[in-house]
């Protein structure tokens, strides 16, 4: 990597400020995306803000009873955090699947939303890529593209959002609270990342200078069935072909409430919202499931390679939405 | 090829270390405010674009002039001569440079040495006492948990933080009752195979390193004797 000026940050506002003065500053906190990327030349940054040691590093109740995530908080710190274990089985379950030990033990809250949407493609210099460089192409839409988006994509860029921690807090109803020199604002999960579109430089609608503070989740007393299943090629330790966050609140044999968001598919976590709609008042039972898996899969277009993914999301939403709304647990 | 001649006007790597370990072994005092989370570091560009830093290295505290760009793992094996450390992939997808930073298991090839002032670095180097090895150490050697031995460090410094996760009662993707984690007497298969999948072996020890680790556990692991069913074979009568 090209070597930098390296700052440690005494504040958020100091972050900020040094962010904005520098463009071609970058922060890091864990560095577990970041560092591997400076190693391949993929950033270039003249200076490195160090936010590691400010002070976003507990988890809350909110005054509603929802939780407030510090943005320095570590995956490992949330997966195990007792109050997220037994609140929030989902985000817990979709932590522990993504990476591995040692990352998640690196990895913050903060830098897992901000790690590159990405591709094998955007890793290798060698190609093109219009995320690494704008308008010098795609080359995953006649290549290999079986990890690639089905849903949301543009001709611009295929990549696909490879958190799993994010699709859980996408169907949470998360919001990710951020600060600049321009003051404060909180950002509904869902609006935070991008669609490719024709920026595909852009994973997200952070603003240069911003950085996450914290992220919030709402109260969901139904959260407590939620499920995460993770589809891939190795048991562990491997991203997502696909994975499903869901979870449904029942009033007897009907469906009363749920939450529904896909990983993998596309370039961000993907809310299945129609879908929801769909389901609400319906009985839970397994043709419900297939038809709500229809609907959160209509505007799907496989590529060459990863037509499979149609039909796996589809069964994977079955199997999701039927485990969870049986109490939820290992799916 | 032809090598730089070492000489008038060149400076050798090992020169140059040297030079570097004793200007800051000498010159520069710790700073004093490491512990504090706010304290401001700005890099005090040398020629090279250098900074000097301290680092707490199995329990002693090591003087760095480095460069901001340089990974943990590098300062380890390069500047400390800790080549226990071992760098297999350097994108942290192998697991063979795993250390300890302040008790929790970390890929040093994916941080940078100078964000780990004031922090507890441990390395292979440090867990055994004198000669007593570690006892993870010893349940490898015990159990055939290595073959060529490149990913071993990192497999037993992953070994001893799960040993360490599981007594403070961290979670995995298959623990079936999140509320409900295992205790080191129950630790099943599936979870020590879980918990180290962040470490590869491409000598494929894994039966040996989940042995190891259920012995560490306090388990008692399956005999490495292989049980061959052995039977007589019948006469055959024309």
């Amino acid at each position: 990597m090209n070597n930098f000026t390296y700052t440690r940050a005494t504040s958020v506002k100091d972050a900020a400020q040094r962010a904005t003065a520098d463009q071609n500053a970058i922060f890091i906190a864990g560095g577990t995306n970041l560092v591997d990327r400076l190693k391949v030349f993929l950033d270039e940054p003249s200076q490195l803000i160090d936010i590691s040691r400010l002070q976003m590093q507990r988890i809350e109740r909110t005054a509603n009873g929802g939780l407030r995530l510090g943005a320095l908080v570590t995956n490992t710190a949330v997966a195990d955090y007792a109050d997220v274990r037994r609140d929030y089985p989902m985000l817990s379950r979709a932590i522990l699947s993504g990476a591995s030990q040692q990352i998640r033990n690196m990895a913050t809250v903060g830098g897992n939303l901000l790690q590159r949407t990405r591709c094998p493609y955007y890793y290798d210099t060698a190609f093109p890529c219009n995320k690494r460089q704008p308008g010098s192409g795609c080359p995953a839409l006649t290549g290999i593209n079986r990890m690639h988006a089905i849903l949301g994509a543009s001709e611009q860029c295929l990549a696909v959002h490879p958190s799993d921690m994010c699709v859980a807090l996408a169907a949470l109803d998360a919001v990710v609270e951020v600060e600049g020199t321009k003051g404060k604002r909180q950002i509904p999960f869902t609006d935070f990342h991008r669609l490719p579109g024709n920026t595909p430089q852009r994973d997200t609608n952070l603003e240069p200078g911003e950085l996450i503070t914290a992220v919030v989740l709402p109260p969901i007393q139904f959260a407590k069935s939620g499920v995460y299943l993770k589809l891939r090629d190795r048991a562990s330790y491997a991203f997502a072909l696909i994975s499903i966050a869901a979870a449904v609140d029942l009033e007897g044999e009907r469906i009363k409430d749920v939450r529904l968001a896909m990983g993998g598919v596309a370039h961000k976590p993907w809310r299945a919202i129609e879908a929801e709609k769909f389901l609400i008042g319906k009985p839970a039972k397994t043709e419900t499931f297939q038809q709500a898996a229809e609907i959160a899969l209509r505007g799907a277009k496989p590529l060459t390679h990863n037509g499979f993914k149609v039909e796996l999301t589809k069964r994977a939403i079955r199997r999701a939405l039927t485990v969870s709304a049986k109490g939820g647990g290992v799916v | 090829m032809q090598h730089p001649q070492e000489g008038a006007g060149k400076t050798s790597r090992r020169n140059f270390l040297g030079k570097a370990l004793t200007t800051a072994g000498t010159a520069i005092a710790a700073p004093s405010l490491l512990n504090q989370a706010t304290v401001a570091k700005d890099t005090a560009l040398g020629s090279e674009g250098e900074m000097n830093i301290t680092l707490k290295v199995n329990g002693e505290q090591k003087n760095l002039t480095i460069e901001p760009r340089v990974t943990l793992l590098d300062a380890l094996r390069d500047r400390l001569a800790l080549v226990g450390s071992k760098k297999g992939c350097d994108h942290g997808q192998c697991g063979a440079c795993t250390v300890l930073i302040n008790g929790q298991r970390v890929y040093s090839c994916l941080t940078l040495a100078v964000m780990q002032e004031g922090k507890e670095i441990v390395t292979i180097e440090g867990l055994a006492q004198g000669d007593t090895l570690h006892s993870v150490q010893a349940a490898f050697i015990e159990n055939d948990a290595f073959q060529c031995g490149y990913c071993t460090p990192g497999q037993i410094c992953a070994s001893v933080a799960l040993i360490d996760e599981i007594k403070r009662g961290c979670a995995s993707a298959v623990t079936p009752d999140l509320t409900r984690p295992p205790q080191l007497a129950e630790l099943s298969e599936a979870e020590i195979k879980e918990r180290l999948s962040g470490n590869l072996c491409r000598c494929s020890a894994y039966n040996g390193i989940v042995a190891a680790v259920q012995q560490a556990a306090g388990q008692k692991p399956p005999s490495p004797v292989a049980e061959v069913m052995l039977s007589e074979p019948t006469e055959i009568t024309a």
